[in-house]
This record gives structure tokens, C-alpha cells and sequence, in this order.
């Protein structure tokens, strides 16, 4: 459709990550996702788009049970991380969240130190054993959220000092210092003004290399960009789920192919 | 969650998900800890309220019903002669009639006689009194009459007395007890609803003392207040919110307005006694002047729901009104602020209730004064209900102790109906934009 | 007799109104355009005659009585007053006043039968005064408002205009009470300070506020040293705090994140219902229950407890404050960024940790503003301590001992005979002023914490 960047398209999906079967959501009376079933591939970016309002980020928060803490919200459905039901009553949603990582539309760095946002998480679950460790650990965060050399001579200042992109790739940085296997996006983008989105999707194509990505973005060029696979959502029902190319390229669905070309949205 | 299915990946990460897995157990112990200590402290809070309110009840209702005896008296000529009304000797001729229901005492002796009239309230004789003074034609007839008993008689009545207390320790003597068990065999005694409590006003003896004067001064004190602090409050309000400038001087209005609302009570009571009665001459113990303290201190209140209450009108409302040409006064007069009322009204009920319990500045300017007449205008002496409350609990009579947790009883119950209006208004009108 | 100025206020304000509206009507009607709509015309006149007769009004009764009353003392006999003080001229001045009301006691002299009539003479007098005043006004008012009527009369500005300085006034009345609350402590402290001078005050480690009434009454000269009184408020305050904090923190900690919604619903208004009980029921709870429960239960372990000791009157301000602490920590748990929440959660924290390791540290300040403002109203309160606490002042914190505050001691002083000449009423307006001055300190800072805290969160 317009021209993007060349980006190498890994298609096979042979390592399913996450599965989900029959999902449906329900805020209070409203019947916010229907009928869903995905798979998620690991070490690839799945893109979530679709028009506002269409449940892509209710499903993604379903993906590390983020939804829980909504109380009007209820899931039904059978969601597998590497073959097991997360939302299975012996299933801690403070251990799935520490391998299901999350970063969030607004970044929200704590109001703490830099330092102390990326080693938030392994404090909580006792990853390091020394300061060292936690050192180690916190160098090695930033330098994988593309952010070491803008932050390193500044790591006891506050988080919320810094510009809108570092401080989502600050928050990137926190989410994989806890050694997560899947990190879900949600919107990480809207907030960030065109050089910093830059900044992060080639973030986001970088972690490709050890995460399972899934990004929610309201903006097709990004999903067209970043993404392996792209999921289409319309008014709770995944429309149509295949590889990026194809999407955009060949949509089967004629929901699909009217949000493509701009005529719903 | 198995690490089966996981590739491989770097050593570490397998174990970090064991890491996990092990502080689990330790950090959700952790949180239920947390959950516990914070129930603690709200059980803790509701305990409080629990026994402050199962104190005044147990102590107070006693309060609402008042011990009487049914007497049939005769108006003896001798000691009530015509001539000499109002005066004579009431307190003679109910002692006698007294007496004759119970026999066996002999009323010559002074001892015994004054331990009978004893057993009436002080108030029997004016009421007597009042009785023949407004028919004189009674003289020399009997009346039956319904008169309070005194207090310990009362308390003994309502069990108040232990009657194991060895004689000497107990303000009811043994013989007194037999005449009370003897009138109240021949059922002279009864335990009516205490009406008294709201017609008298204040007196020294407990079972006549009531709280009349108490509620009028605080009606007319929450008049003054609500006449002069609701439309200062409003007016202040809607320049502050609609048309103030933003510069320095509606900010120090502002910062004024907040630090007013958390000045000490005492503060403006002391303000109160220096201007109000000091300078300006106004009389002291009246209930116009601590209306008028109550209203500097409910007026921050007001203003600051009010306030509030603007602000919550869309400002769509405002432009659509300016957009057909009204002036900006018209637009919030017709059409912000009768949109914002039930806010307003809110505020300042719950402004009021917190004026009716303040007590601190009406103590300093002399509304805990001992009058025994309810006030006929804002301007004469009176007591307000939460000074009352004071001043009988201060009172060394044992009487006075279920009176003032009745009293208190009272004036929750005011506070709690005013807060009801209060809560009504905003569910009833609460519009959600 | 006294509501005749106020109805006839009112016939001119409508008459006013009525008067310019058919006016402006008949200008109307005559095809003239009209700038403004008649009943602006009306609303002008009206306001013009209300604001200034009612100001007129009020001002006459206020300064009537007083008038008055020196007109009655001045114009007694020589001689007859003697040398009496202040407080003897009032007797006679109330006895004067409630003979002229027609209640007579014994038989008073000549004098004060003859002042008496003299007195309800003048308020007579006054009375008609008011009356003829009032319409005076009215009339000329009214005829100003009616000259003004004209076809391209601005009405509307001009009552906008009268409306506009009307609400600028209510804005002003707020400086002008907190004006007033430092001129007249200020005034009287100064008074005050010419009796003891101000180290003596601040620094003097005695506070024993008796003073001889007669010249040779034997009594201590009394000692006015704020310390001991101070010590003592600040005794009671922690004992609150230590009680109100910690249950107020950790219930809005339950409430704001683990109370279930029901439970939620129930907490809330009970917790209003502990915040709006009067400050006097509080003190008789304390003198009532918790006093006698603390007394007896420090027999038990053999401790001797003054019987008004400090712990029952800070525990029960302490019962007071929970409320007042737990709302404000609510709100400032509240006011946190649902993204912090979720970051935390999304990151694997329990919410327990969520908790205590983000949203109470970025509540922080705005808990802290609500303590601060706690701190003040326990400095400032009043009924409680009056009734709970002791009157003697000692320097201890030994909070089982019995201590007095402030407040305790402006409220003593100041009951019972209260003229302004001797040092021990001007005393309590020295102890207001420091009250005044401590309280809004704290409430200063207390204020721009938490609106810093707002505005970081906006």
C-alpha cells in the first residue's frame, strides 16, 4: 500500500508461544471481545490493529491477566502460554506477569531514580543476590532498551525527568530487567512524537531476537513496519490474523481491506 | 508453568523463573499481612464508633422517660390562703398528700417530713402553684396531679441504684426505698415518655432540666448563620469561580479562603468576644452573635463547595448561552447556577451541620450561660445545644450524666437527618455530563 | 416594632421596581427603542434603594443599643455611679435596662426609676428615628432610580455593575475576617505585653495566670510563661497522632486497594459519619468511658494515671483524626496515575508491593500535607482537651500525668467575668495569637504540599 521500510519478515510459525481459544471478555454488560482465537509466535512482533474501541487492547491484557485487576471484568476462554492455561486457578498472575512483560500507551516510569525503575522488578522477585548482580542487571536492561548511553552518567536521577521517548524506552528497559519471555506493547508509540517512535520501533525490531512481541498500535505504517503477523480486530471479533505482507497487501476480509484503505476507522 | 516447552535460552533466565517461583510464597504472606493490618485498623475505627455510640445510648436513654407519681391532693385553706397567691405553702400541702399514701409516717417529725417532700421534684409545687394561680376556685378541693419524682428517686426507679449498697454509702436511705416500693405498689408511679426534655429549658434540678432553650438558641444562631453566610458565601463563590481575574489578588483571596478553613474554632471565637462584643457592644450570650461567628467559619465551606459545584458545569452550558448573546451574568445566573444548586445546597447543609456542633466559640462569647428561658428573639440570652451539652456535663448531679448523653443523642440525630437532606439532594440530583 | 424598617424597606424596593419598569414600559410603548429590557429598569431601582437603606439599617441597630446606653450612663446624676468600676457600672446599667422592661425588684432609687424611663424614652426615640430615616432615603433613592429611566438607559450595565461590587464584597469579607482575627488578637496581645513582657512569655517556664482582685488579697503574682502550656499541647497532639496515623493509614491503605466493593461502600460513610461528630461529644466520651477505662487499667498494672491524663484526651482527638487522616490518604492514593499501578502490576508485583513500594511512596506528599493539616486541627482543638484534659500547667511529657494546652487555657480565662483590662484575659489572647500563628504555619506549608502534589499529578 505505501512504501516501507525493508524489513526482514520472519513468516514460519512453527514455535507457538501463546494460544488462545474461544476468548471472550465481558466489561459489566458489555461483550467487549468475542470469540477470539490467536496464536502468538515466539521471537516474531504480532501487530493488534484495528479501530478504536475494538477490544485489541482488552485481548492483550488478557494476555498476562492485566484484566484481573478491572473488578467488572470477566474472561472466558482458554489462553496457553507454552501449553499451559494461564488463567488456571494454580496460576499466579504475579508469576505469569514476571515472564509476560508489559509497557503501556503513556510511559509511567515511578517517580524513583532511573537506576531504581529498572531494578524495580528483579528487587520484587529476588533475581539479584548482591548489588553486583543488580548492577549487572540494570546496565545490561538499559543497554538492551537502547537507552545505556543517554542515562549512564545519570543513573540516581529521577525516571520522570526524562523526555517522553527515553522515558518509554526506560520503561522497555524495566519490563525486560525482569528476564520476561513475551512483552506486550500497548500502544507504546501514541504518546511519543515522530523521531522517539522511531527510536522505539527500531527498539521493537530489535528485541525480536529473544521476546515474543505483541504491539497494539492504532497506526497501520507501524504495524506494517514493525511486524511479523498482524492480527485485525473489528468490534470484539478478530477479523482476520496472517502474516503482516498479506494483510496489507491481499486482505481476505472486506472489513479488512475498508480499514486498510481508510474507510472505517 | 513449566519451562519445558521454553527454548533454549541463557542459564539465568531458566532459573529466573525459578527465582519466581520461590518468593512467591514469602511475598503473598507479605500482602496478607498487609491486608490484615488494614482491616485491623478499620475494625479498630468501627470499634470506636461502636462503643461511643453504645455508651450514649446505654447511658442516655434512660434520659428519655421520667419517673412520675400521680398524687391526689388537696388544696388545704390553711396553708394556701386565697389572700396570699402566688405565695403559700404548696410545698406543704403535696408533702401531706404524700404522706397519706404512706402510712406509718409521722410527719411531725422534721426529719421525716423533709425526706417526704423530698421524694417530689422541686418543680411539683410550681406546677401546683401554677394550677391554683390559674383557678383559684380549686382552693379547698382535691386535684389529682402528675408530678416528676427527684432525681434519685427517679435513678432508683430505673434501677440506677444498686439496692445492695450498704445504707450508709446510698443517696436513697432504706426507709425511702420502702415508701418508693409502697407508692409504687399502690401504682402512683409511673415512667412516662420524658416530654420535658425538649418543653423545659435548662434548671439546676436534673428531672426538670430540658433542652428548649438549647434548641431555640441553636435555631436562631443557625438562622443568622445560614442569612448571612449562604449569600456572602455564594456571591464570593461565583466572583471567584466566573469572573475574578486570575492575578495576585484573587490567589491571596484564595490561599485566604483555604487558611481560613483551618483556623481553630477558638480563634474565631476569641475574634468574636474582641470585635463582635468588645468593640462593636454587641450582648454577649447571644445567640445573633455566635449566628454570626458560625458564619465566618461556615463560609469557607460554602464557598469552597460551591465552588466546586461550578466547576462541574460543563463549560458547553456557558458557551452556548454566551454564543446567543447573553451577557456572562445572565449566562451564570439563569443558567450555571441553577444548574449547579444541588451542589450548593449539599455544601451547605453539611456546612451547617458542622456549625451546629461547633462549640468552642460560642463558649467564649457567653453562650454557656445558665438560663432557664428559651430565647424569644436571635438578640436575648441563650444557650446553644452543643453548649448545653457542656455545661451538663459539667454538672455534678449524677442526673445530669444520662441527660447530657441524651442531649448528645439529640443532636446526632439532628446532624445525621440534616446529612440525610444533604446526601438526598446530591444522589436525587447528581447529573453525571 | 423593630421589623417596621425592614417592611418598609421592602415596600420601597417593590415600589421602586414597579415604579421603573411601567416607565420604561411607557417609553416603550411610545416606539422608543429601549437599550435594556424594562425589567433591568426594575432591577435597577430596586438594588439601588436595597444595598445602601439595608447597610443603613444594620449599621443603625448595631450601634443603637450602645448609643444609647452611654447616652443613659452620661445622663445619670453626678455622683451617682461613685466610685465604682466596670463591672459595677454594668450591674447598674442591667438593672436600669430591666426595670424599663417593667421588672421590678425591691424598690430601687429614684435615680435609676428615672433612668429607666429616660431609656426606653430614647429607644423610642430611635425607633421613629429609623423609621422616618429609612423612608427618607428610600424616597430619595427611589427618585434618583426614576430619573435615570430613559430610552438608551444602559439598566443592564448598571445592575451588573451593582451585582459585580455586591460579589466583589462577599470575596472581600474573607480577607476582611482574616484581617480582623490578627488586628484584634494583635490588640490585645500588645495589651496584653504591656503587663508581662514578651521573653517572659515565650521563654518562662511557668504558667500560673492567678492575679489578686483586691489590692490585698494574698495571692501568687502569677506567672505567664507559655512554655509549660505549649509542652503540654504538644503532649496531647502526639499521643493523637501515635493513635490516628497508623489506623488511619493503614485503613485507607485496605480501602483504597484490597476492601472488597461492598465493604467499600459500608467503610466510607461510617468513617464520614466518625469525621462529623461534634468535637463536644467527643470530650464526653472521654470523660465518660475512655478516662475511667485508662484509669482502672493502669491500676491494674500498678500504675498511678491522673485521673484527667493526657493519654484519654489525646487517644479520643487521636479516635477524631482517623477519619480526617484516612480520607486524606485515600484521596492521595487515589490521585496516583492509574499507569503506576498498572506498571507496577504489569512488572509482576503483588499488589501489596504495588503498594508499598509505588503508590504510597508517590502518595507521599500528599499524605504528608494531610498529617500536617492534622497537626493543626490537634493543636487547634478544643472541646476535647477542655473537657479531658487537666487545667494546671506542668512541664512533663509523661503522657499518663495530667497536662493543659493552649486552647484549655484560652477557654478557662475567658469564662465567667471577662473584662478587658486585667492581664489574664489579655493573657488568652496571647495564647490565641501564638495558637493563631502556629496553626497557620503548618496549614501554610501543609496547603502548598499537597497542591504541589495536585499539580504534579494534573
Amino acid at each position: 500500500m505505501n512504501d516501507m521500510r525493508k524489513i526482514e519478515r520472519d513468516v514460519k510459525m512453527t514455535d507457538t508461544k501463546i494460544t488462545a481459544r474461544g476468548v471472550n471478555v465481558h466489561y459489566g454488560d458489555t461483550h467487549a471481545i468475542k470469540d477470539v482465537d490467536v496464536d502468538i509466535a515466539d521471537k516474531t512482533v504480532t501487530a493488534f490493529i484495528g479501530p478504536s474501541g475494538c477490544g485489541k487492547s482488552t485481548f492483550l491484557r488478557c494476555l498476562n491477566r492485566m484484566n484481573d485487576t478491572i473488578d467488572i471484568c470477566r474472561v472466558q476462554g482458554d489462553i496457553r502460554l507454552d501449553g499451559q492455561d494461564i488463567y488456571d486457578k494454580r496460576v499466579d498472575p504475579v508469576q505469569l506477569r514476571a515472564k509476560v512483560g508489559m509497557v503501556f500507551q503513556k510511559p509511567n516510569p515511578f517517580p524513583k531514580s532511573i537506576y531504581d525503575n529498572i531494578a524495580y522488578g528483579p528487587r520484587i522477585h529476588g533475581l539479584a543476590r548482591s548489588k553486583a548482580d543488580l548492577d549487572v542487571i540494570v546496565e545490561k536492561s538499559l543497554r538492551r532498551g537502547a537507552i545505556w548511553d543517554e542515562v549512564k552518567d545519570r543513573l540516581d536521577q529521577p525516571g520522570t525527568g526524562l523526555s517522553g521517548g527515553q522515558q518509554q524506552r526506560l520503561c522497555i528497559a524495566r519490563a525486560i530487567a525482569t528476564e520476561p519471555e513475551v512483552l506486550l506493547m500497548d500502544e507504546p508509540c501514541s504518546a511519543l512524537d515522530p523521531i522517539a517512535t522511531a527510536q522505539v520501533e527500531e527498539l521493537i525490531d530489535e528485541l525480536r531476537r529473544d521476546y515474543s512481541v505483541v504491539v497494539v498500535t492504532h497506526s497501520m505504517q507501524q504495524a506494517a513496519r514493525v511486524s511479523q503477523n498482524t492480527a485485525f480486530f473489528h468490534l470484539g471479533h478478530l477479523v482476520e490474523f496472517n502474516v503482516t505482507d498479506q494483510i496489507f497487501t491481499n486482505p481476505q476480509d472486506s472489513r479488512t481491506e475498508s480499514y486498510i484503505t481508510g474507510r472505517i476507522g | 508453568m513449566t519451562d519445558a516447552t521454553m527454548p533454549t535460552g541463557t542459564p539465568r533466565k531458566a532459573s529466573s523463573s525459578e527465582l519466581v517461583a520461590a518468593s512467591l510464597k514469602r511475598r503473598r504472606r507479605k500482602q496478607t499481612r498487609l491486608q490484615w493490618i488494614g482491616l485491623g485498623a478499620i475494625s479498630i475505627a468501627f470499634g470506636m464508633l461502636f462503643i461511643l455510640v453504645a455508651s450514649l445510648v446505654s447511658s442516655g436513654w434512660t434520659a428519655f422517660t421520667q419517673t412520675h407519681i400521680t398524687l391526689s391532693v388537696y388544696v388545704d385553706p390553711e396553708e394556701v390562703p386565697l389572700k396570699r397567691l402566688p405565695r403559700g405553702g404548696f410545698d406543704d400541702v403535696l408533702a401531706v398528700s404524700v404522706a397519706k399514701m404512706l402510712p406509718g409516717t409521722d410527719m411531725s417529725v422534721r426529719a421525716t417530713a423533709k425526706s417526704v417532700e423530698g421524694i417530689l421534684s422541686k418543680g411539683a409545687q410550681f406546677k401546683l402553684r401554677d394550677m391554683v394561680v390559674a383557678d383559684p376556685g380549686l382552693i379547698g378541693q382535691s386535684v389529682t396531679l402528675k408530678v416528676p419524682v427527684s432525681d434519685p428517686f427517679d435513678q432508683l426507679n430505673k434501677g440506677l441504684i444498686d439496692r445492695d449498697t450498704p445504707d450508709e454509702f446510698r443517696r436513697v436511705k432504706n426507709t425511702e426505698i420502702a415508701w418508693f416500693d409502697t407508692l409504687k405498689d399502690q401504682g402512683a408511679i409511673s415512667k412516662p415518655f420524658n416530654w420535658a426534655l425538649f418543653t423545659n429549658a435548662d434548671s439546676r434540678f436534673p428531672e426538670l432540666a430540658g433542652l428548649k432553650g438549647a434548641l431555640v438558641g441553636s435555631f436562631w444562631a443557625l438562622l443568622t448563620c445560614f442569612l448571612i453566610a449562604f449569600p456572602l458565601g455564594i456571591g464570593a463563590a461565583i466572583y471567584l469561580e466566573e469572573f475574578a481575574p486570575r492575578n495576585r489578588f484573587s490567589d491571596l483571596i484564595e490561599v485566604n479562603i483555604n487558611n481560613l478553613a483551618a483556623v481553630p474554632s477558638v480563634v474565631f471565637g476569641l475574634l468574636a468576644l474582641a470585635v463582635f462584643i468588645g468593640w462593636f457592644g454587641l450582648p454577649r450570650s447571644a445567640p445573633f452573635v455566635g449566628g454570626l461567628t458560625l458564619a465566618l467559619m461556615t463560609m469557607p465551606t460554602i464557598i469552597i463547595a460551591t465552588r466546586a459545584a461550578l466547576k462541574a458545569v460543563p463549560p458547553s452550558i456557558r458557551e452556548a448561552a454566551l454564543g446567543l448573546g447573553a451577557s456572562k451574568q445572565q449566562v451564570v445566573f439563569q443558567h450555571v447556577l441553577p444548574l449547579a444548586m444541588p451542589g450548593v445546597l449539599t455544601g451547605t447543609i453539611i456546612g451547617l451541620a458542622q456549625a451546629l456542633g461547633e462549640t468552642a466559640p460560642l463558649l467564649l462569647i457567653g453562650m454557656n450561660a445558665f438560663i432557664t428561658s428559651a430565647a424569644n428573639s436571635p438578640f436575648d440570652s441563650a444557650t446553644a445545644l452543643p453548649t448545653q451539652i457542656f455545661i451538663w456535663a459539667d454538672s455534678p448531679e449524677r442526673g445530669f450524666v444520662s441527660r447530657t448523653s441524651a442531649a448528645i443523642l439529640v443532636l446526632l440525630g439532628f446532624l445525621v437527618m440534616m446529612n440525610a437532606v444533604a446526601i438526598y439532594l446530591r444522589q436525587k440530583f447528581e447529573r453525571k455530563w | 416594632m423593630s421589623a417596621l424598617p425592614f417592611l418598609l424597606l421592602i415596600g420601597a424596593v417593590c415600589a421602586g421596581y414597579i415604579l421603573n419598569r411601567v416607565a420604561a414600559k411607557s417609553i416603550r410603548d411610545r416606539g422608543d427603542r429601549l437599550h435594556s429590557m424594562t425589567s433591568y429598569h426594575g432591577l435597577f431601582s430596586a438594588l439601588l434603594i436595597l444595598v445602601p437603606v439595608l447597610t443603613f439599617i444594620l449599621f443603625w441597630l448595631m450601634l443603637q443599643g450602645p448609643v444609647i446606653d452611654r447616652l443613659v450612663m452620661a445622663g445619670l446624676p453626678d455622683g451617682a455611679l461613685g466610685e465604682r468600676g466596670a463591672g459595677a457600672t454594668q450591674l447598674v446599667l442591667a438593672e436600669i435596662k430591666s426595670l424599663s422592661r417593667g421588672q421590678v425588684f425591691g424598690s430601687p432609687e429614684e435615680w435609676k426609676v428615672a433612668a429607666a424611663s429616660h431609656l426606653s424614652q430614647l429607644h423610642q426615640r430611635a425607633d421613629w428615628l429609623l423609621i422616618v430615616a429609612v423612608a427618607a432615603l428610600s424616597l430619595l433613592l427611589m427618585g434618583l432610580a426614576r430619573a435615570r429611566v430613559s430610552a438608551d438607559f444602559r439598566a443592564r450595565q448598571g445592575v451588573e455593575g451593582i451585582v459585580s461590587g455586591l460579589m466583589v464584597f462577599c470575596s472581600v469579607v474573607a480577607i476582611f475576617t482574616t484581617i480582623g482575627i490578627i488586628v484584634s488578637l494583635s490588640y490585645e496581645t500588645l495589651r496584653f505585653l504591656k503587663h508581662v513582657p514578651l521573653s517572659e512569655f515565650l521563654f518562662g517556664m511557668n504558667w500560673e495566670p492567678q492575679i489578686p482582685l483586691r489590692e490585698d488579697q494574698i495571692a501568687a503574682a502569677g506567672a505567664f510563661g507559655w512554655l509549660p502550656v505549649f509542652l503540654g499541647t504538644m503532649v496531647i497532639t502526639v499521643v493523637a497522632l501515635v493513635v490516628a496515623v497508623p489506623v488511619g493509614l493503614f485503613s485507607a491503605i485496605y480501602l483504597n486497594e484490597f476492601a472488597p466493593r461492598r465493604l467499600r461502600a459500608v467503610v466510607k460513610p461510617v468513617l464520614e459519619i466518625l469525621a462529623g461528630v461534634p468535637t463536644v461529644v467527643y470530650g464526653f466520651f472521654a470523660i465518660l468511658v475512655v478516662a475511667p477505662a485508662i484509669r482502672s487499667l493502669g491500676q491494674s498494672f500498678g500504675l498511678d494515671v491522673a485521673p484527667n491524663t493526657a493519654l484519654a484526651a489525646g487517644g479520643v482527638m487521636g479516635i477524631m483524626l482517623i477519619p480526617f487522616i484516612s480520607s486524606f490518604a485515600d484521596d492521595a492514593l487515589s490521585a496516583v496515575p492509574r499507569t503506576l499501578r498498572d506498571g507496577a502490576l504489569g512488572l509482576g508485583a503483588t499488589r501489596g508491593e504495588m503498594m508499598t513500594t509505588v503508590l504510597f511512596p508517590a502518595a507521599l506528599p500528599g499524605i504528608v500535607g494531610g498529617v500536617l493539616l492534622a497537626v493543626s486541627r490537634a493543636i487547634g482543638e478544643t472541646m476535647i482537651v477542655v473537657m479531658a484534659a487537666g487545667l494546671i500547667a506542668k512541664l512533663t511529657i509523661n503522657p499518663l500525668d495530667s497536662v493543659t494546652t493552649v486552647t484549655v487555657q484560652i477557654v478557662t480565662l475567658l469564662i465567667g467575668d471577662t473584662s478587658f483590662d486585667n492581664p489574664k484575659t489579655l493573657a488568652a489572647f496571647a495564647l490565641g495569637m501564638m495558637l493563631f500563628l502556629v496553626t497557620l504555619m503548618i496549614n501554610i506549608i501543609a496547603l502548598r504540599i499537597v497542591r504541589k502534589y495536585r499539580e504534579a499529578y494534573d
